[in-house]
């Protein structure tokens, strides 16, 4: 059946001290792209990091990555087992350059499917800016590094923290594109999202997460023909077009 | 304008920092060699700082740690290769004969350096993978834990070679002093000791700026975690960081031990004058420590010789001087010259 890429979350609990942060989260990432949507503060974020293995607090369940069990794991063990992380707020490191963030990540882990050379190809924009520090990019630019900078590990599955922050909306337009490219080129995706055109771009499921639990699952048609449940679930005024 | 009263005393240590600048330009021009020999006084000892403390910056930046045995690994470096030298190359270096009979070849020089630098590497590995490793990011426990290792090493230190402050020899073939025109000034401190320092941040500034490793150190110093997620194993970056710290730490003690001397109490004083480095420096920063270092070294100097004013004699107060340094920078950049937020 799979290459091994299939994510299984059971019963994920975690906690920041006393606070009861992800309450018993069931779900699974196959090879069709999975979109988590929620309000701020449910828990979103706090479940990356889990599965990542850079959450500071404490966490209970099990996080199985094709058929290993990654909870407890350290997070460059993670992520050489294949679990790539796109970060909220892209996290570039400001010391950096362009060409640094992707020289300290090259050859490691992965099977060297990816190489500066094809994220330069598949960004032409950060070639040109190879010599500029990571703080001196557009927020467009920022978000093709850390992209670029997660894809290095030939991840078998990517995770994306709201991508589309912060972000004008053609340039959200052209990240749909990469991200739906990567997914039909055999890279599982997680995608975190507030942004409920990004989240049906790209993915057909949708887990909604609410108050650290998550209360529904949904097809794309079903979010975008229910005006109600995007109030109740996401807050937000209904999509009109 | 008005001035506001928290403009004071800002105002206040500007008008000072300039009576000292022009304080010194009158003594400058009054005694020239004498200047010089102050001036050169206060450089060197930089330069011997610069080596310590780009150690101990070098393992704040990336850990977070403050190594309060840093100043210990300095003078346990300086006695291993006072040992060393004495035991190995025992060419009668006894202080009684007073090079009567003694003399020290290069390796007799070389040997124990490198000996003793490789080390207090080891020792501060083994004190980063026995004690801190498993109390990563509690500041305080890492102070404590530190504090309780340097105090062990200084009572071991004094119990096993006593109270006598001892002095590495420098190789016979060495010329004791160079000389221009009228003008002489120690070798060891003015080629060796400076050149070492001068060689250090090159090769550090080289490793951190042209380098992988130098990269995922930067990267690391960033964003400890981000970098984990992108598969660098981070312990493995921190044990290396740690272990050329220590070096560091050792490599300074054998020169200090030379140019200066081995004995109870310079672990504290350096220790000391690493913390003043990298706090008027910024923490974390290299060319931090160097700014930091010189400004330490040369306001020490100064203070120690003209702090005369007509039959007031300052002097003994001198010590105070690098305390005023200190708040004196920390006015204008809380975070240091080249500090950044955490």
């Amino acid at each position: 059946m799979s290459d091994g890429g299939l994510l299984e979350v059971q019963e994920l609990n975690a906690y920041y001290g006393p606070a009861h942060v992800l309450q018993g989260l069931d779900f699974s990432v196959d090879e069709e792209p999975v979109s988590i949507i929620g309000r701020n503060g449910m828990g979103k974020t706090t479940m990356c990091h889990a599965i990542m293995g850079i959450h500071p607090g404490s966490a209970t369940g099990s996080i199985r990555f094709g058929g290993l069990e990654l909870l407890g794991k350290a997070p460059y063990k993670i992520a050489r087992a294949g679990i790539a992380l796109v970060p909220q707020g892209r996290r570039l490191f400001g010391s950096l350059t362009v060409r640094e963030h992707l020289r300290v990540i090259a050859n490691r882990g992965g099977n060297g499917q990816w190489t500066p050379e094809r994220i330069y190809t598949m960004f032409p924009r950060l070639a040109e800016r190879q010599r500029n520090d990571a703080t001196q990019l557009s927020g467009g630019e920022q978000q093709m590094l850390a992209i670029g900078r997660a894809l290095l590990l030939s991840p078998k599955l990517l995770i994306l923290d709201e991508p589309s922050e912060g972000l004008a909306p053609r340039i959200v337009d052209e990240l749909v594109g990469n991200i739906r490219g990567l997914a039909h080129n055999g890279v599982r995706v997680l995608l975190v999202e507030q942004n409920l055109g990004v989240a049906t771009a790209v993915a057909e499921r949708h887990l909604v997460m609410v108050a650290g639990r998550l209360a529904t699952e949904l097809t794309s048609d079903q979010l975008m023909s229910d005006p109600e449940l995007q109030r109740r679930y996401l807050g937000v005024e209904p999509l009109s077009d | 304008m008005t001035l506001g009263i928290r403009q004071l005393p800002r105002t206040a240590l500007i008008a000072l920092g300039l009576l000292v600048v022009v304080w010194l330009a009158i003594k400058a021009s009054q005694g020239g060699n004498t200047f010089l020999q102050v001036t050169l006084n206060g450089t060197t000892d930089a330069a011997l700082y610069f080596i310590v403390a780009a150690g101990f910056t070098l393992i704040f930046g990336l850990m977070r740690v403050v190594n309060m045995a840093h100043g210990s690994l300095y003078l346990f470096g300086g006695y291993i290769a006072y040992v060393a030298q004495t035991h190995w190359y025992a060419g009668g270096t006894s202080q009684f004969q007073l090079g009567a009979t003694s003399s020290t070849s290069i390796w007799g020089f070389l040997v124990p350096l490198v000996f003793a630098t490789l080390v207090i590497g080891l020792v501060g590995l083994g004190i980063q993978q026995l004690l801190l490793r498993w109390n990563q990011g509690q500041d305080l426990r890492q102070a404590l834990i530190t504090i309780a290792v340097s105090v062990i090493i200084a009572d071991q230190l004094i119990a096993h070679y006593g109270g006598i402050v001892e002095s590495i020899q420098q190789p016979t073939s060495w010329p004791n002093s160079i000389v221009i025109g009228t003008f002489r000034y120690g070798f060891f401190r003015l080629v060796v000791v400076l050149g070492a320092a001068l060689a250090v941040g090159v090769l550090l500034y080289l490793l951190i700026q042209h380098t992988r490793l130098g990269m995922i150190i930067r990267a690391g110093v960033d964003d400890r975690p981000m970098l984990s997620a992108l598969g660098v194993n981070v312990q493995l970056v921190f044990a290396g960081a740690f272990f050329l710290g220590a070096m560091l730490a050792g490599f300074g003690g054998v020169l200090g031990g030379t140019m200066i001397s081995v004995g109870p109490g310079l672990d504290s004083q350096f220790l000391l004058n690493s913390l003043i480095v990298v706090i008027i420096g910024g923490m974390g920063s290299l060319p931090g420590a160097a700014i930091g270092a010189l400004l330490l070294g040369l306001v020490q100097s100064y203070s120690a010789i003209y702090l005369h004013f007509g039959a007031t004699d300052l002097t003994p107060y001198g010590v105070l001087a690098q305390f005023i340094l200190v708040i004196a920078v920390l006015a204008f950049r809380p975070l240091g010259l080249f500090g950044r937020p955490a």
